[in-house]
């Protein structure tokens, strides 16, 4: 049990606070951060929100943190390892949910994980260590035998979607097995970071790691450098930064619920939850000129504080648009043509979604109370008490469920939000562009966006200049519970289960 | 049933009726327009402010196809540029895309460079491939979006298609990555001639804020015509429908 680790292993780090200096997180011996690894996850209630290496001029530093969700904290500590590594004992067998973590460093470091059960490339990175491993080469599983066949899906696909590829291994209509292989999209993010130089580059960068996220992760990047040049928001700007990732998860909701109501032939479902999206998006549109809400997160302050006369509007238009999605989702939910098709497809159990590290919407469906506006409050949250929205089948009704149920909360928290703002003290700064960096410090910022939880964190060197910056979308987690959901499905459900998750690629392949 | 007609009644008509004319909010990060009279110490300001290099110096002037919009220049000098809410910036050149100080005109697609064939053959049905090729998904929505019941650009004949056979043309999002580049190229060849190549978002068309990163390959660009550039982050579905209207000529 984690109370049973002196606390010398780790520092204790609270989300949306002031960074801490690089030579605070204390650096392990492997074999005593394994441990230490192994007796935090012990408890289900803790999870890693990130495993990943850096490379200083004489070592790798090895940076792992860990959320422990009923203690509202962030643990981080380190195991360094020299230039030229060649392997290490991998924790995978024991911890399935670091796998994915341990793939990207073997891609980026050329460090082999022993006994890693599928130690393969996860996105072919530009700057990866053995450009002999290219796309057309992804080693996938195959299963030998004359009644199985394979089906290969991807990169482009049907609709207007980013690409990715799909290898099923399917017994007539039956899945055994999935496998998913990106990489795509890569554009190189994270070393984007560390190239420009300017807050505003980094700040429209951050609104391009996924654009469908684009306020969850301008709010993950805005806070992460908040924390680095200490920089205190005002509590109005927090409401305001608050309500604009209610409106953003509204969206995708009623976008992602038209969607799955396409891939059951549902129109009228369809329909009028793609133009209830419009409205909101339009409502976005209307507070900063963005439909995305691009431009609307700034590290320090903003340049659209909201007016009455928006606010009124926003009401108006939620209060409208609300009555008419909750109409809809009444029929969608209770109509058995669409049940059949939702109920009992695509499950991922508790057990699995633990094992794997499950985050966020997904995670929920199964039963996981983790939801970084309740286990790490950000922002407004922080005095706003927020309870998850569970569900345990962990099918595609859940899935579908737990948005239906999140839109109506999400809707009722902006309306408390707003009461909120009208009594916060009238102050919001201009974004600040000037601020220096801490030096020689780390820092760590989480949001939960509607796919779930966002982990930004960075590291900077003595002159107050970005070294490392690393961008985990909740999707790095959640792509292995799309694959397991599938198994034993007919391939043609493929299409709303993956829609039930709607995971990232773009913000996966980085 | 009676349920379904009640949600269709509460629905109602969704659609805009014309494209054309549209009145967004005035906060709409449209076609900009530099003041004719900025003092070069100000365009220096302007330049060192921008994220993605999008001014030039001589003559001084906005490369809509390099701006990401963020706007971050009218708020330094709100006297001296300004964002209009026009969303039809869509161009048949590079050059049309460049808005020069003291110029205040909607921007025009050159007639004279269109081939004819499109007009002929594709006025009344255009059918599109999209591929998303490190595309931050923004773009890709609201290219869904320009086929969704509000925008329906399908009375137009409009309509992306699931297959490279089935396409006119193709629609590329995103800068183009070095691990997109060979699908991309495959099914640009998929695609029967004549074709048409359109860029959608700032990304794709000057790679945007992964200009120059090493993780992309841009040959597609230098290799193949452009017959239509969409600017924006990400592009309006209204300036997608406009400038897909303005290339087959419908009124």
């Amino acid at each position: 049990m984690y109370f049973m680790i002196p606390t010398d292993n780790f520092v204790v780090l609270q989300n949306n606070s002031t960074s801490v200096d690089l030579s605070a997180i204390p650096v392990l011996e492997y074999v005593e951060f394994c441990d230490v690894v192994q007796s935090l996850m012990a408890d289900s209630k803790n999870h890693i929100a990130n495993y990943y290496a850096f490379q200083q001029t004489d070592q790798y530093l090895f940076i792992c943190a860990i959320l422990r969700d009923e203690m509202h904290d962030i643990v981080v500590f380190a195991h360094s390892e020299p230039l030229g590594l060649k392997e290490l004992p991998s924790l995978t067998p024991a911890i399935p949910q670091i796998h994915i973590f341990e793939r990207e460093i073997m891609e980026n470091f050329g460090v082999k994980f022993i006994g890693h059960p599928w130690l393969k490339p996860v996105r072919y990175a530009h700057n990866r260590r053995d450009k002999s491993q290219i796309m057309d080469n992804y080693p996938f599983f195959f299963i030998d035998g004359e009644e199985l066949h394979e089906v290969g899906v991807g990169p482009i696909h049907a609709g207007i979607i980013e690409p990715g590829h799909f290898r099923f291994i399917c017994n007539g209509e039956k899945v055994l097995h999935l496998e998913i292989h990106l990489g795509y999209q890569h554009r190189g993010i994270e070393r984007r970071f560390v190239e420009l130089k300017k807050p505003l580059q980094r700040a429209v960068l951050a609104e391009s790691i996924a654009g469908d996220t684009a306020i969850g992760h301008g709010l993950a990047h805005a806070q992460l450098i908040e924390s680095l040049t200490g920089i205190n928001v005002s509590e109005r700007l927090q409401i305001e930064r608050s309500i604009a990732l209610e409106l953003e998860r509204l969206a995708v909701h009623m976008g992602d619920t038209a969607a799955l109501c396409t891939d059951v032939a549902y129109q009228l479902g369809q329909v009028v939850n793609e133009a209830l999206r419009t409205t909101i998006i339009n409502t976005t549109q209307r507070w900063c000129g963005n439909r995305f809400g691009k431009g609307l997160i700034r590290t320090g302050g903003s340049d659209y504080p909201m007016t009455e006369e928006f606010i009124n509007t926003m009401l108006g238009t939620l209060d409208d648009s609300g009555k008419r999605y909750m109409a809809m989702a009444d029929r969608i939910y209770t109509l058995p043509s669409v049940l059949i098709r939702f109920d009992g497809n695509g499950v991922v159990t508790h057990k699995q979604a633990l094992s794997i590290g499950t985050v966020g919407m997904a995670a929920r469906a199964c039963g996981i109370p983790r939801d970084i506006r309740s286990t790490h409050p950000f922002q407004a949250f922080r005095n706003y008490k927020y309870t998850p929205v569970l569900r345990t089948s962990g099918d595609v009704l859940a899935r579908g469920v737990v948005r239906n149920i999140e839109t109506r909360r999400s809707l009722k928290v902006i309306e408390e939000l707003v009461e909120m703002h009208k009594n916060s003290v009238l102050q919001i700064a201009k974004p600040d562009y000037t601020s220096t960096l801490n030096p020689n410090s780390f820092a760590i910022s989480l949001i939960e966006g509607w796919r779930g939880e966002i982990c930004h964190s960075v590291i900077t060197d003595a002159n107050g200049e970005i070294v490392h910056y690393k961008v985990k979308d909740p999707s790095m987690h959640n792509w292995m519970a799309l694959a397991l959901a599938v198994r034993n499905q007919e391939i043609s459900d493929f299409p709303i289960n993956n829609k039930s998750f709607n995971l990232s690629y773009c913000g996966f392949d980085l | 049933m009676f349920q379904e007609i009640k949600i269709l009644k509460q629905h109602g008509i969704q659609y805009v009726p014309d494209l054309r004319k549209v009145e967004l909010t005035g906060l709409f990060r449209g076609r900009p327009v530099i003041d004719k009279d900025i003092t070069s110490e100000e365009e220096d300001l302007l330049i060192d402010i921008c994220p993605s290099a999008a001014f030039c110096k001589e003559p001084f002037s906005l490369n809509m196809g390099k701006c990401v919009f963020c706007k971050a220049c009218a708020f330094a000098l709100p006297d001296r540029i300004k964002f209009t809410n026009d969303y039809k910036i869509a161009s048949n050149t590079l050059e049309g895309l460049i808005v020069v100080k003291g110029k205040d005109k909607p921007v025009e697609l050159d007639k004279s460079l269109i081939r004819p064939e499109l007009r002929r053959l594709f006025k009344h049905s255009l059918k599109l491939r999209e591929v998303s090729a490190g595309g931050d998904n923004s773009c890709e929505m609201e290219l869904n979006a320009a086929g969704n019941v509000n925008f329906d650009m399908g009375r137009y004949g409009f309509e992306f298609v699931a297959s490279p056979r089935h396409a006119d043309g193709v629609v590329i999002t995103g800068p183009i990555t070095e691990n997109m580049a060979e699908a991309l190229d495959i099914c640009y060849h998929s695609i029967p001639k004549p074709k048409l190549v359109i860029l959608a978002g700032t990304d794709a068309i000057s790679g945007g804020m992964f200009h120059n990163s090493e993780a992309l390959n841009r040959v597609f660009i230098d290799r193949y015509p452009v017959d239509l550039y969409i600017p924006g982050n990400p592009c309006h579905p209204l300036t997608f429908v406009n400038g897909l209207m303005d290339l087959v000529e419908i009124e």
